[in-house]
């Protein structure tokens, strides 16, 4: 059984831009790509502004449905597909992320959001539109509709858009797993 | 780097609260926390005294879910992610940097107490006057030539990570009138599963400012607090070179070997 206390998060500050942030953080795959999409959002505050010093992480499957257990996303080499990117929000307060489909039963992507403001990360997913099982999903099935909304991406022309309201009537839904600390 | 003003003020910010007022607040939090009788120790989200938490919280309690198999795995970093001379901030230029050089290192362990191996730990702080590097940081401190303030290493195969770097300075912000926020080094940190994703705050001992801070003090739990304080260590510095602090880090639950034995 879990004994440790966990040590506490804290927020992640205005002044991580000259840290974190990397070449090739956003793209998993070179823009252009046979397969590339893109997911792209805007990070917004309680009274809907975009919130221009946010950083957003993403983890998905390969089109294949496996978990990737590759090194390299930080120095990319334009080849290997590690299934994790990083991207900071710009003045707008939009990411945008270049990468191919996730595959799996149900796929989805799986997201971290910091910022300024925000004591302690915010985990949380973005499905897809359309996959069959959906509707089965656990964690979507469990959902009131209007909630449920917050998880599913859009599709657009590129691949699919996703918001993050941190706040708000379309406050996006937030996941916390089995053993961790409440608040 | 931008041109440092000190009179760049929005025209329209709203008037500032005093200290007395934030620390107020923060005794106000720390009251209601003792008399809940109930233990929590994450910093709160909704913690007004850190006035760009006010519109940044979520207000609905987070859903709990069990893990898929994606999120009971982590990225793996390598030795072609992280070159070991990242973990020395003081040789990132030509000169050595102005400030007190210390050595910063410790554990990171699951909450077994198993360790997180190969694992990356990027770091981020001001310089010894008090400044970041970046661009929107417009404290009128010196910049160092010698000192970007940014930092990786990949924990070795018993979960301890290892930094060179420069004691971090104060510096003022703007949450009230006349704040300061205590020394600190961020730390980033993974583990073997996704949601054991950490970002947090590395202080040090004794320093004065940690009760005025409304970011520290969003941690209403004094023991948990007490987890990011450092422990300064003679037996880390080194004669005519260094100081030294250990910092043990714990992320929430246990590893993934545990977790999913079949997989």
């Amino acid at each position: 059984m879990t004994t440790l206390r966990p040590t506490p998060g804290q927020t992640i500050g205005p002044f991580y831009g000259f840290a974190l942030p990397y070449p090739g953080g956003p793209e998993l795959v070179p823009p252009g790509r046979a397969g590339a999409i893109r997911l792209h959002g805007r990070v917004l505050d309680g009274a809907g502004e975009p919130i221009p010093d946010a950083l957003i992480e993403l983890w998905q499957t390969s089109p294949e449905g496996e978990v990737v257990q590759r090194p390299g996303s930080l120095r990319r080499d334009g080849w290997t597909f590690t299934g994790w990117g990083r991207c900071s929000t710009d003045n707008t307060g939009t990411y945008s992320f270049t990468t191919l489909r996730p595959g799996g039963p149900v796929p989805f992507f799986a997201l971290t959001v910091f910022a300024r403001g925000l004591l302690d990360r915010l985990f949380t997913r973005a499905y897809l539109p359309g996959s069959p099982g959906l509707e089965s999903d656990p964690l979507l099935s469990a959902l009131p509709a209007d909630r449920r909304e917050t998880l599913i991406a859009q599709p657009d022309q590129d691949g699919y858009v996703f918001d993050i309201h941190l706040q708000g009537e379309r406050e996006t839904v937030f996941l916390i797993y089995p053993g961790q600390p409440t608040r | 780097m931008s041109t440092t003003s000190r009179t760049d003020q929005p025209a329209t910010a709203a008037p500032l609260a005093d200290q007395a007022t934030i620390s107020a607040e923060i005794a106000a939090h720390a009251a209601e926390y003792a008399r809940s009788g109930r233990e929590r120790i994450v910093p709160l989200l909704d913690y007004p005294p850190y006035r760009s938490s006010l519109l940044r919280h979520p207000t609905k309690a987070p859903y709990q879910v069990d893990p898929e198999k994606l999120e009971r795995f982590a990225p793996v970093f390598g030795h072609s992610d992280v070159d070991p001379l990242e973990a020395d901030l003081t040789i990132q230029h030509r000169g050595e940097p102005l400030g007190e050089r210390i050595v910063v290192t410790g554990r990171v362990t699951d909450g077994d107490g198993r360790p997180v191996a190969h694992q990356l730990v990027e770091i981020w702080q001001a310089n010894s006057a008090g400044r970041y590097i970046h661009q929107r940081d417009r404290h009128p401190a010196p910049l160092d030539p010698n000192f970007t303030g940014m930092g990786r290493c990949l924990t070795d195969a018993n979960g301890y990570y290892r930094f060179v770097t420069i004691k971090p300075g104060p510096y003022p912000w703007r949450n009230h009138t006349n704040a300061w926020r205590p020394s600190h080094i961020h730390f980033s940190l993974f583990g073997t599963a996704f949601t054991q994703r950490l970002i947090t705050q590395m202080y040090f001992p004794g320093d004065p400012l940690q009760p005025l801070d409304p970011i520290f003090q969003s941690i209403t739990d004094p023991k948990a607090r007490e987890m990011l304080i450092a422990t300064y260590d003679h037996d880390l510095t080194q004669p005519e070179w260094c100081t030294g602090y250990r910092w043990d880090i714990v992320l929430t639950g246990s590893s993934r070997t545990w977790m999913e034995p079949t997989e």
